[in-house]
């Protein structure tokens, strides 16, 4: 084990460990969005919940679940960690500030974004995950996934926290994505612009599907 | 030069040393628009001794851009506004008459104040202490051609090489961080065959002295290339990235 105590010890070694952890859970969201994109059949969720079926009882994705959790702390431990230890670094601030004469503002709002997502998957996971996971109300066949996602998204309330949750996706994606790549030492001359235009297509095709969700079963445009 | 025809509010921060908290001192200078930034702190300083008054103490050394010595932060920005070019180069020109100015020093941990605007960078010096070197003398030039470079591979470790160790890029950096300085220095030694064989111990020793500095850890914004007066690519530190964890996987 002493031969990756570096992951925790120094900086480059944390870096590491969080573009690691974030292309993990980039390949998470690829396949979380996809699967919740069959409602845009339209056929009263039957595609959807067959799909939620099967990824709620296979058991290699169930004890994925458990690589997808430890993979999730480790990138918010990690990133809070970071994000102090970075503050720390510079305890006298400036007094003029001109970050965006060379960065972009969600570059350098990475913890902030961050915080907001995980306030939100907090809500999220209760609403869907606790539900699924822990109640036998969907198991039980008292009602499918898609009711449940139909009745949640009923108030607007959540309607909101949910786009506000995938505007924060977004940005936080439009960094990391190709971030990763770069702590992790992947820079060439022709590949990374490739990184980085895929990086933004994914983004914002992945927020804007997510985002679309709610709003489409607020409006009863699934039905 | 053309005649002093700009009048400049400028606020200049003032400490006396490492221990003092500090402040902003407003001055007002007249200044010719040919006038480097520093030649313009030099009118200043000038004033400021006729008027019996402490001058801003600076670091400069060659004022033509090479020694990596001034490090004023202008209105935020390290070198001030323009891109590439470092505070001596810097010109009145590039501010209009009736500007006013902040003047900070370097503001990192690792680089304590001395006094006003000078900064010690000696943690810089202890980095390439740690293994920024080649440790085998290599003895009298041999035949050009006994080993083969690539011209790609010599052009991009000279773009490396061109890093003079200001310290903009750390001052630039929202996490007060050193990965371009430190990249540049493991990627002009990594891509020569003199620097190769020791770049695993050089790495990590390098790395690990950055970390013990205070220094902060690389978000990827990419400020510090685009204030860096050299314009040090960013993949250096792709390639830092890259050379210290193959170093740590085989053990190092």
């Amino acid at each position: 084990m002493k031969l990756f105590s570096f992951l925790f010890t120094s900086t480059i070694g944390r870096k590491w460990l969080m573009g690691l952890t974030g292309l993990f859970l980039i390949s998470f969201l690829l396949v979380h969005c996809s699967v919740n994109a069959c409602i845009f059949f339209n056929d009263e969720g039957e595609t959807f919940n067959m799909a939620a079926e099967f990824m709620g009882t296979n058991w290699i994705i169930r004890s994925m679940e458990f690589v997808l959790f430890g993979g999730l702390l480790l990138h918010i431990f990690q990133g809070l960690y970071l994000w102090k230890f970075n503050a720390d670094a510079r305890k006298k601030r400036y007094s003029v500030n001109a970050g965006s004469a060379n960065s972009t503002w969600y570059s350098r709002s990475m913890g902030i974004l961050g915080t907001l997502l995980l306030l939100f998957l907090v809500v999220h996971l209760k609403d869907f995950w606790l539900t699924s996971r822990f109640t036998d109300v969907i198991t039980s066949g008292e009602k499918t996934l898609f009711q449940e996602m139909k009745e949640v998204f009923a108030n607007p309330l959540p309607v909101v926290i949910y786009v506000l949750g995938c505007i924060s996706l977004c940005y936080h994606l439009l960094h990391g994505f190709q971030s990763a790549f770069q702590t992790l030492g992947i820079n060439h001359k022709s590949y990374t612009p490739i990184i980085q235009s895929t990086g933004r297509l994914f983004s914002i095709v992945v927020s804007l599907l997510f985002a679309a969700m709610p709003v489409a079963m607020h409006l009863d445009w699934i039905q | 030069m053309s005649n002093s025809n700009m009048n400049l509010k400028l606020k200049v921060w003032r400490q006396q040393n490492a221990n003092d908290t500090g402040h902003f001192e407003d001055y007002r200078v007249q200044a010719s628009p040919d006038m480097s930034f520093l030649e313009m702190f030099d009118v200043l300083n000038e004033q400021l001794i006729t008027e019996g008054k402490d001058p801003v103490a600076f670091d400069h050394d060659c004022r033509e851009g090479i020694c990596g010595m001034c490090s004023m932060v202008i209105n935020g920005r390290p070198h001030g506004p323009k891109h590439g070019v470092t505070t001596c180069q810097l010109h009145m020109r590039s501010f209009s008459d009736g500007d006013t100015i902040v003047v900070e020093p370097w503001r990192s941990n690792a680089f304590p104040v001395i006094r006003d605007l000078s900064v010690n960078r000696s943690s810089f010096d202890r980095i390439i202490a740690a293994g920024g070197y080649v440790s085998v003398n290599t003895g009298n030039a041999v035949d050009a051609n006994a080993t083969l470079i690539p011209k790609e591979i010599a052009d991009e470790a000279f773009e490396a090489a061109t890093c003079i160790g200001c310290g903009a890029c750390v001052s630039a950096c929202k996490n007060a961080s050193a990965m371009l300085f430190v990249g540049a220095k493991v990627t002009q030694l990594a891509l020569l065959p003199q620097g190769r064989a020791e770049a695993s111990k050089r790495v990590v020793a390098m790395v690990n002295q950055m970390d013990a500095e205070g220094f902060g850890a690389c978000t990827n914004t990419g400020a510090c290339s685009a204030e860096c007066p050299k314009q040090i690519p960013l993949s250096v530190i792709a390639t830092l990235n890259r050379e210290y964890i193959k170093a740590k996987l085989k053990g190092y």
